[in-house]
């Protein structure tokens, strides 16, 4: 049993990690009062554009490793700029979010094929390298935490818990932060306080963008190796996980892990004979299920941010 | 004219100028692009035939959206409710054995009763826990995708094929010689028929029933559904579980009608579709008819479209969901009527409202505290005594 | 004069009307001036002009004597004026400091420096006997509590020109005792307040001078010291106003509705209402009077089937109601004007006319077998919009939202005597409604109980329920006080029951 653990606990970390950056990018978009479901979306648009890029950097420079990091960074730009959609549609227009962020998803998924297909001719991007599992060393010699965290870890999982630890602190211990937590819960008092709420918004949403641009691309480089179209839900399971989380970063962490490792072990259930035993359709759905039990078992308590969600309107008050 | 069609036609217009400026970017002639789509989609009876097939789904699936806006809820939740209605048909199908006309009405109410079960839970956790419909119903769509995905794969394979399910007989399915004969051997099948029904019925229900007044006052105003003694909990789940089976019967059209099985580890389009059908049908039955119609043209004449031409079929899904996001922020628009007509009229007129956009209805109109947001399940209840 | 604020010939218009026209309002240094108006007067579209959240048309301010243009409210912060909303804008889960400091937050290095901001609250608070914790959250502390965050927020931030909205309708009699109080330190410390209020036994409590606005014009600015309430009432609503209503004595007939011994859980699941009793007789009016949240809103709710009793029963004409649906008691003889018009009273997005028949929709003629009539429907609506002189663009068509607030308090009031209930209990029927609109109302109540039917009067406003009712029932913290007759009593006897001393000698 400990061998399998071992086995899967790199892979369930690494899934875990796109999971986590965009889930928290979604946290700091809620907390400044905007929802976003269109994390799918901007997901697949990082996966597109970080693809594309590495895929012209290599044909040009051959398989670098650099090359993988500039896609990501493209990836998490692109994602930050296709965001604005949602954001000019939910701030400036106080359009439905629910709607505004499914027209995101939908369009994310057409554009991002209809622009492959134009450039490779397939629709899809495979790319020839992606990144390298490596194991640090000194610190994976450690027993017991060595093999499971260590072990044939990528180095993004590293990047992504760094920005973990810095957006936590940004959150909770800033001036920044506290304003931007204010603008979800009560954006007439930001006001008030002479804090501009819509560019706190759009704040919130251009960090989901970006984030999540750069965890579609993190999925890419990491898990998938080729653009085809989709992100397999991912975008809509991190959302699932900031519920769960109840909106705390540390709170994501642990869903997204949950998450992320129960996905895992259904993925490789069939191979792994000790895991014959999870019958895969409850591992799959399970996510999802818990994230309804949380919603009802918080429903007295819960704490999203009060007005995520509302627009924001100047006037009114 | 009315001023919900004309935005919905400038949102339209608005999407298809988007996507000829798409498809001059990639270097194609756009107004052959529209030339082929449209053509793909009328030229003969067969694509008329295929047009209205592919519209089926949309139509049912645009209802239930229209349904649920209504009567003041957000049913995100079609695809998954289009995937469990047309998994139980499929499953009845493949094995009770009926005569014809019996069968069809069982695969009808067979599918109706599955995708109102998907959707009761939503309903459920609104009514008892007030847990917010958009987040339930997509914790729904994936239980829904994988559920099908194993119970298909493990129950109803087809062969090798990893990615649908065992196609079924024409004669167990939606699908009727006379009518695909009529159209030249489309795959047009008697869901247009169901469609049609259902558009009618829904209408009626909307417009002329106590029940629809009822649903309607608890979408609009819980709080004063109750006062007026309508029971707003019962009315949540009685919505949520008729919008589920419209999608349901969606699915219906789709599995057993357009197609003769299910696609499996793919979110059935139809169902985030169902949002532009609704938004552009100005959130009426015979709008969303109508707008359905002109979604199926898109995606019937897709193909003939990208043989023809070099452009690549998604340019269809990128258009509708081009419209879906005109239409979303349709405020813009009505800021720009707005201002011609105060110029035509040489005056200030007053300002618009906060939400014009065209579904907006879902949101309650009588606390802040019910937005549609993410749902914080608000306790309105401890709000009094603050 | 030495003027902190002047407000010189403002105007103000916003599409279709004109909030402020050429009004004029100048602050003296130590000051209370108050601002009285109607509901829409335009006293609110004035403070905003002077906080910055408009830009007027017209006219000019000064502060110190200086020209200024106050373009946002961090220039009015500048500036050392400072608000206290009538809706708090507080955060519900910060701290009191986290609240206090939020946008011009001190920080150390890059995080804010929490402790110091604490400290200074600390010490403001206590030189002006604020007492507040400067670690407790909002969402614990009382209404009364977060009013003085709301203080120190302007404090904090150096005000020396404190605007005031409506700050004492929130309050319990004690709270406002002692926000007076506060606000009498706050003047020996240096700073200048307006208060805007309607209430005019505020003013002559507090206030040196006042500035009277009527329909958004600027009617005059008056010594307080020499001027009578009903002077400054008749400024405001430009006429003679009698606070009493005309009524002849009530004949009550047989108990209509009786409450025995009734308790009632609160949001909080704690007993908002204990062991209460109490009959109201054909023909007359009852009122309860109370500060709020002193268990009226449960004793309305338990009565109208909105919420569950705990113990106890409710007898309508001796039929035990305590069980009954809210439709069943509908049917049975009851009506009700809710306190909260918007959220209760009216379907918003609903026509006129389809909110008439909210109760009855489903009997006959209004429809048959689940089938709506529309013409019974219109019929019978646009009679009500008739005989209660509701007034609206397009009659029964027309959306309720479209409707001015009076006119669509006026729909539900003719909604529920329409049904001519046995009981009709009226909750606040004219908050927020100007004097002429208020006057109908209580004539229109007085009418329905001189048919013989019973009414249940349950009002914030002392005045209201002491000129409309003809009996008066005293709550405080869920307990019935006691009944005392509104003639044979007087505010001082039903200010010190809803403090809750029991004192008022049981009239039957």
């Amino acid at each position: 049993m400990w061998q399998t653990i071992e086995q899967i606990f790199p892979y369930a970390i690494a899934y875990t990690i796109p999971l986590l950056i965009v889930a928290l990018g979604a946290l700091y978009c809620e907390r400044s009062g905007i929802i976003n479901i269109g994390l799918e979306g901007l997901m697949i648009i990082g996966s597109f554009a970080g693809g594309l890029t590495i895929y012209i950097l290599q044909n040009q420079y051959g398989a670098n490793v650099w090359t993988i990091y500039v896609g990501l960074l493209v990836a998490a730009i692109v994602g930050a700029l296709f965001s604005l959609l949602h954001a000019f549609a939910s701030i400036n227009l106080h359009a439905n979010q629910t709607i505004s962020g499914t027209a995101i998803n939908m369009i994310a998924a057409g554009l991002t094929v209809f622009l492959a297909r134009n450039i490779t001719g397939s629709g899809n991007i495979v790319l020839t390298v992606g990144l390298a599992k490596k194991n640090l060393t000194g610190l994976s010699n450690i027993p017991v935490i060595g093999p499971l965290f260590f072990r044939n870890s990528y180095a993004t999982t590293w990047i992504v818990l760094l920005i973990l630890i810095v957006l936590t602190f940004i959150l909770y211990k800033t001036a920044f932060g506290l304003r931007l937590r204010a603008c979800g819960e009560h954006p007439h008092a930001a006001d008030a306080a002479g804090i501009n709420v819509s560019r706190m918004r759009y704040i919130g949403v251009l960090t989901s963008g970006a984030l999540a641009g750069l965890g579609g691309a993190i999925y890419l480089v990491t898990i998938a190796g080729e653009f085809n179209g989709s992100v397999s839900g991912i975008g809509f399971l991190a959302l699932a996980a900031l519920i769960f989380g109840q909106w705390k970063p540390l709170g994501i962490l642990a869903s997204t892990f949950f998450f992320g490792f129960a996905t895992t072990i259904a993925n490789v259930s069939q191979v792994i004979p000790s895991l014959t035993k999870f019958p895969p359709v409850l591992l799959k759905t399970f996510p999802y299920i818990v994230t309804l039990l949380a919603l009802i078992i918080f429903s007295k308590s819960t704490q999203a941010p009060k007005a995520s969600g509302e627009p924001f309107d100047h006037g009114k008050r | 004219m009315n001023r919900k069609g004309l935005i919905s036609i400038i949102a339209t217009l608005l999407g298809l100028i988007a996507g000829a400026i798409l498809m001059f970017a990639a270097g194609h002639n756009a107004f052959e692009g529209f030339m082929y789509l449209i053509q793909g989609g009328t030229k003969s009876l067969e694509r008329i035939g295929n047009t209205i097939a592919t519209a089926t789904p949309l139509i049912l699936s645009g209802l239930s959206l229209v349904f649920a806006f209504r009567t003041g809820l957000f049913n995100i939740g079609t695809p998954g409710q289009m995937l469990f209605g047309g998994l139980c048909a499929t499953i009845v199908a493949h094995t009770v054995n009926l005569p014809r006309p019996i069968l069809l009405v069982v695969l009808i109410v067979v599918a109706f009763i599955g995708g109102s079960v998907w959707a009761a839970v939503p309903g459920l956790l609104k009514a008892l826990f007030n847990v917010h419909e958009v987040v339930s119903c997509i914790m729904m769509n994936w239980i829904g995708y994988w559920v099908v995905y194993y119970v298909v794969r493990d129950y109803f394979p087809n062969g090798s094929k990893a990615t649908e399910s065992l196609p079924l007989a024409d004669e167990l399915t939606l699908r009727s010689s006379w009518l695909s004969n009529l159209f030249d051997g489309s795959y047009i099948n008697l869901g247009i028929i169901v469609a049609i029904i259902t558009v009618i019925l829904i209408a009626f229900i909307l417009n002329k029933t106590t029940f629809g007044y009822e649903l309607k006052a608890v979408g609009y105003n819980k709080h004063a559904a109750a006062y007026a003694g309508i029971s707003v909990n019962r009315s949540v789940v009685y919505s949520m579980m008729i919008a589920g089976g419209l999608a349901g019967l969606a699915g219906l059209t789709q599995y057993l009608g357009v197609a003769t099985n299910i696609q499996i580890g793919v979110m059935p389009t139809q169902g985030f579709d169902g949002i532009a059908v609704c938004l552009l049908g100005a959130t009426t039955p015979i709008g969303a008819f109508l707008a359905a119609l002109f979604f199926g043209l898109l995606y019937a004449g897709r193909g003939y479209m990208s043989v023809m031409t070099e452009v690549p079929p998604e340019i269809a899904d990128t258009i509708i969901a081009t419209i879906i996001y005109f239409a979303a922020t349709s405020v813009l628009v009505e800021r720009v009527l707005d201002k011609l007509k105060s110029k035509r009229l040489g005056r200030k007129v007053t300002s618009f409202t906060d939400d014009p956009l065209i579904g907006t209805n879902v949101q309650n109109t009588d606390d802040e505290s019910d937005s549609i947001g993410f749902m914080p399940p608000t306790n309105d209840k401890t709000k009094g005594d603050e | 004069m030495d003027y902190v604020v002047e407000m010189l010939g403002i105007r103000k218009e916003f599409p279709g009307i004109v909030a402020n026209d050429n009004i004029t309002l100048q602050l003296q240094r130590g000051e209370v001036h108050a601002l009285l108006g109607e509901n829409g007067a335009g006293k609110s579209t004035l403070m905003s002009v002077l906080f910055g959240m408009y830009q007027p048309d017209r006219g000019c301010i000064k502060v110190n004597g200086k020209e200024v243009k106050i373009s946002n409210p961090n220039v009015a912060n500048d500036l050392g004026i400072g608000m206290v909303h009538q809706h708090f804008k507080l955060v519900h889960n910060f701290t009191t400091t986290e609240n206090i400091i939020l946008g011009i937050e001190p920080k150390k290095g890059l995080s804010i420096d929490l402790k110091s901001a604490a400290l200074r609250v600390d010490e403001l608070s206590k030189r002006y006997g604020l007492d507040v914790d400067p670690y407790a959250k909002i969402e614990d502390i009382s209404v009364g509590m977060q009013q003085r965050v709301e203080i120190l927020k302007m404090l904090y931030r150096n005000a020396d020109i404190l605007i005031f909205d409506e700050p004492t309708a929130v309050l319990t009699p004690q709270e406002i005792t002692d926000l007076l109080k506060i606000m009498k330190n706050l003047i020996a410390q240096g700073k200048s307040i307006i208060l805007i209020t309607h209430k005019l036994k505020e003013i002559k409590a507090i206030a040196n001078r006042c500035t009277v606005i009527r329909r958004g014009k600027y009617i005059g600015t008056v010594d307080v010291k020499n001027t009578t309430e009903a002077d400054m009432a008749k400024m405001m609503v430009g006429r003679p106003v009698s606070f009493k209503v005309a009524k002849t004595e009530s004949k009550p007939g047989e108990p209509i509705l009786t409450v025995n011994n009734l308790s009632v859980l609160n949001n909080k699941k704690v007993l908002g209402l204990k062991d209460f009793s109490l009959t109201v007789r054909a023909g007359e009016i009852v009122g309860v009077a109370g500060v709020e949240g002193n268990g009226q809103t449960e004793l309305v709710e338990a009565i109208t089937g909105l919420r569950k009793v705990e113990n106890g029963n409710i007898l309508i004409q001796n039929e035990d109601i305590t069980h009954y649906s809210v439709r069943k008691r509908t049917l049975t003889g009851v009506g009700h004007i809710p306190e909260d018009r918007h959220k209760h009273g009216l379907v918003l997005d609903y026509t006129m006319e389809d909110n008439m028949v909210l109760q009855v929709y489903f009997k006959k003629p209004f429809s048959n077998k689940g089938i709506l009539n529309r013409k019974a429907i219109s019929q019978y609506a646009n009679r009500i919009i008739q005989s209660f002189d509701v007034r609206s663009g397009e009659g029964g068509a027309s959306i309720a939202r479209s409707l001015s607030g009076g006119n669509q308090q006026k729909g539900v009031i003719g909604r529920e005597m329409e049904r001519e209930p046995q009981l009709l209990i009226a909750v606040q029927p004219t908050r927020g409604l100007d004097v002429g609109s208020i006057e109908y109302i209580h004539k229109r109540l007085i009418e329905h109980r001189d048919k013989g039917y019973a009414v249940l009067l349950i009002s914030l406003e002392l005045d209201e329920v002491m000129n409309v009712s003809d009996r008066i029932a005293v709550v405080n913290n869920g307990h019935l006080i006691g009944i005392v007759n509104a003639n044979e009593t007087n505010e001082n006897e039903i200010g010190l029951m809803m403090a809750g001393v029991e004192g008022g000698t049981q009239h039957e």
